[in-house]
């Protein structure tokens, strides 16, 4: 056994990583659960943010913030225009499948093409800053990444709580014609919520450039560890979604201290076998 | 079958591919040529067997690459650290790959929802998965396995010429394997889970089984193709083995050339392989592997179907006569009704009973103990308010939904626990009040279906008695047509032509008057009486009063999820309770 003292770091680790996890999960449990589209997509958007963020700040001069903003704002219209697409073409679920798997695949191959295959590093002076506490490292930017995952999932869990645009959406998922039907305005509703889901991925963008190594092939490390956080955390529950991103984000730290660090891309996929073969409800 | 000189052309002119085929590796044909044959070889096989399951019964994988990656380091272990013979290290390529596949199917297909996502979500991580052992593990060990030095038996005086051959029996064989399925009960299975797979379940397929069939075929020959591919590049790696093209192309061909037709992914896959040749390697290459990602986007949004739809619409309309096959109704054949097997006309035991019957959902208890006993050959109407339990009831009669307590008992039988298809094929049909048809399948494959499945018809017998069910609903002039194109009230008729061809001993009728004017249900009334007459016994959900009483035998009212009648429709029409319900009183309390 290591010593406690690595074991607790590797909870706090953990716990951080799960957060982003979770950030990245919640665009994807949303437009999964009432939306009934299933977003490969989302995972390379994401990065593509992460890489903008790194350019405006190494290349460009330009200071995180004021880029994730720009990001965030393009993404919502991305999202808007994907989801045109989508309602054009009378995409189903499965067929959503198909195409957003396409579009990460351009994605990658864009960002591989401007930004080559190496890895990517922003370094920045608040990087490197950690607060101490005992034998404990809290790095400064990894917990502020952990803090807005929690405010935005719980924001939009009372988004969708107690607000009628919330209540709307979620009366539009679970029977969309009844809904209409009832004078919810599904369409306009459904472009909104493709729109933040978008702008969710860029958020989780920017701060995987924070924190993170880029390189073009993460989107496809990332596909097994979120899909699993969405299904386990319940589709279309931001709570959930953050709830299984730490719960897989300190099973993959344990893994990494206790065994070796290379087994940590098999964690989430036994967690789902496992969750699926006991089914819970939920599925 | 007409041996007419058209057809021994179309045969000969096979042979003579097939020939020209096999003899090239002996004649001098460059060997570049060979290889590039060779790869149009192994894009078929990866293709057509990517089809068999994604593209017939419509569950996409996007896990292609891990049965192909696992048959590639299954052979190339087997053959550099055990010295098992190359050409038998291929089936055992094969069935680790056949395994592999299974239990990833046997995992998610069981989910009552969210099969297909899961499916496809759960095969990314497998090949990211199996890639994480392989590379961890001394199966590679992050270097890589070399195969220079494991012997191949050559053929045509060189390895290139085996390896080719090997290529091209892959091919064939993938390409007989998806005919086979294609031409199959088990195809026309697996078509209509792509549609409507609780509606196939119920109507008698085993879709459990043929799923796990399916995906066993399809991994088993990604798994072998792995195998030779394996010795064609001679040096494995991770990287390149389970690589995002892998996982792609056989999505791009199969879908492009029409992933529901047997010949449909081979005709993509030398059609793309032949446009992407020679496209440039090195920094060009991700940029060309989003080209061809752009392209799937276009074909799935464009042209779902498919290049085979229209390259068969023109083949109609230009090759010879004799060589179209004509869709022509077959001599409709009346089925013999099923006899019952346990009571005897003189002691007349329920045929079925629903005894203390329980279903409750979440909060929702939508029965709560019903027992009913129904007698052979009545007719017995089901009626309510909505809301009280009885589409509920016919879906655990049927099996489609689980009961929490008590037992549903056929012929003295309990089928309670019984998957819904065995359900359908001892003898239990229903129709849905909104009629579901497989909208890929012609009106008569629908109706044949239900014939072969539920009515355990062979397949030639299906088609006849399907031709009778037809005309005896009025439909046969639609026959050829898909459900999309018929109306309503002619839906409605399929449903009950589809349930009549399972040759019931009960049948389930839900709502089948709804949205039809007077003299259409007129029609159906007389129907009705017509089945019964035949000794089926019916029962039927309606709301339509004047229908309830003109045809049952008995009436049972279910209100909440409780029987609170059961009788003579005199009797129960004035029974306090059932008038209160209709009537909407205050309830007693």
């Amino acid at each position: 056994m290591p010593p406690l003292s690595l074991l607790e770091q590797s909870l706090i680790t953990g716990l951080l990583t799960g957060g982003l996890y979770g950030l990245l999960a919640l665009g994807l449990s949303l437009s999964w659960g009432l939306l009934r589209l299933v977003n490969i997509g989302h995972f390379a958007i994401a990065l593509l943010g992460a890489y903008l963020t790194w350019y405006c700040g190494t290349v460009l001069g330009i200071a995180p913030w004021w880029a994730g903003l720009m990001i965030i704002a393009a993404f919502f219209v991305y999202g808007i225009g994907l989801h045109w697409l989508f309602m054009r073409f009378r995409v189903t679920e499965m067929a959503s499948m198909l195409i957003t798997f396409a579009l990460a695949i351009i994605i990658e191959s864009i960002i591989q093409s401007i930004w080559t295959a190496d890895f990517r590093r922003y370094e920045t002076p608040w990087g490197a800053q950690s607060w101490v506490i005992g034998a404990l490292y809290l790095p400064k930017l990894s917990l502020i990444a952990f803090g807005v995952a929690i405010a935005l999932a719980a924001a939009t869990w009372a988004w969708l709580r107690y607000t009628y645009v919330g209540r709307a959406l979620r009366a539009c998922a679970e029977d969309a014609p009844i809904a209409t039907a009832f004078g919810i305005n599904h369409r306009g509703l459904s472009f909104l919520l493709s729109g933040l889901c978008a702008a969710y991925a860029g958020v989780a963008g920017v701060f995987i450039a924070l924190v993170a190594t880029l390189a073009p092939s993460e989107i496809w490390a990332w596909v097994g560890v979120v899909f699993a956080v969405v299904i386990i955390g319940k589709l279309g529950n931001p709570l959930g979604a953050l709830a299984g991103g730490i719960f897989i984000g300190v099973c993959e730290a344990m893994t990494m201290a206790v065994v070796n660090p290379s087994w940590a891309p098999l964690v989430s996929f036994s967690v789902l076998i496992a969750f699926l073969l006991f089914r819970p409800r939920w599925i | 079958m007409d041996l007419s000189a058209n057809r021994v052309t179309a045969y000969g002119s096979l042979v003579v591919l097939a020939a020209v085929l096999i003899g090239i590796p002996a004649s001098n044909v460059p060997p570049f040529y060979i290889a590039f044959l060779y790869l149009v070889f192994f894009w078929i096989s990866m293709a057509t067997s990517w089809t068999i399951l994604s593209g017939f019964a419509g569950y996409w994988s996007f896990g292609h690459a891990a049965f192909f990656g696992t048959g590639v380091y299954t052979a190339a272990t087997l053959a550099t650290k055990f010295g098992v013979p190359f050409l038998l290290t291929l089936p055992l390529a094969a069935a680790v790959a056949a395994a592999l596949g299974t239990g990833v199917g046997w995992l998610v297909f069981r989910l009552k929802r969210l099969r297909g996502e899961l499916f496809a979500l759960l095969t990314i991580s497998v090949t990211f998965v199996v890639a994480t052992i392989i590379s961890n593990t001394p199966i590679d060990g992050g270097s890589g396995v070399y195969l220079i030095s494991v012997p191949v038996p050559s053929l045509f005086g060189s390895q290139n010429g085996t390896i080719y051959t090997l290529g091209l029996f892959f091919a064939a064989l993938s390409i007989a394997v998806a005919y086979w399925v294609f031409s199959s009960r088990m195809g026309l299975g697996l078509f209509a889970i792509h549609d409507d797979e609780d509606a196939a379940e119920v109507k008698g397929v085993p879709t459990f089984r043929y799923k796990l069939a399916a995906i066993a075929l399809s991994s088993g020959i990604a798994g072998a193709v792995g195998g030779v591919y394996s010795i064609y590049v001679s040096y494995v790696t991770v990287g390149e083995t389970f690589e995002i093209t892998v996982i792609m192309y056989p999505v791009v061909m199969s879908i492009f050339g029409g992933s529901r037709h047997w010949i449909g992914p081979a005709l993509g896959a030398i059609i793309i392989t032949v446009a992407l040749y020679g496209f440039p390697a090195g920094p060009q290459a991700a940029l060309g592997r989003g080209g061809v990602a752009l392209g799937l986007i276009l074909v799935v949004l464009l042209l779902p179907d498919g290049v085979t739809p229209s390259l068969l619409r023109l083949w109609r309309r230009w090759a010879p006569k004799s060589l179209v096959r004509r869709s022509v109704l077959p001599a409709p054949m009346e089925p013999m009704p099923r006899l019952a097997s346990g009571s005897s006309m003189a002691n007349p035991a329920p045929v079925l009973e629903c005894r203390d019957v329980w279903k409750g959902f979440g909060g929702v208890q939508a029965l709560r103990g019903v027992t009913i006993d129904v007698r052979p050959g009545e007719i017995l109407g089901l009626v309510g308010p909505n809301g009280s339990g009885k589409s509920t009831l016919i879906n655990v009669i049927t099996g489609h939904f689980v009961l929490d307590r008590g037992a549903v008992v056929f012929d003295g039988t309990p089928i309670d626990t019984l998957p819904a298809h065995r359900i359908a094929q001892l003898g239990i049909a229903r129709s849905y009040q909104i009629p579901r048809p497989f909208n890929h399948l012609t009106v008569l494959d629908n109706v044949a279906l239900a014939a072969v499945f539920g009515g355990g018809s062979s397949e030639s017998e299906a088609r006849r008695e399907a031709a009778h069910w037809l005309g005896y609903t009025g439909l046969a002039a639609h026959a050829f047509d898909l459900p999309g194109r018929i109306n309503l009230h002619e839906r409605k008729f399929l449903e009950l032509a589809r349930a009549l061809a399972a040759r019931p001993r009960v049948l389930l009728l839900d709502e089948v008057l709804s949205g039809l004017n007077n003299t259409e249900i007129d029609e159906a009334l007389n129907l009705m009486r017509d089945i019964r007459a035949r000794g089926t016994t019916i029962i039927f959900v309606e709301h339509l009063m004047r229908a309830v009483v003109a045809l049952s035998d008995r009436v049972a009212v279910l209100n909440g999820g409780t029987l609170i009648a059961l009788g003579t429709p005199e009797e129960t029409m004035r029974d306090k309770e059932v008038v209160n319900v209709y009537l909407g009183k205050a309830h007693a309390f």
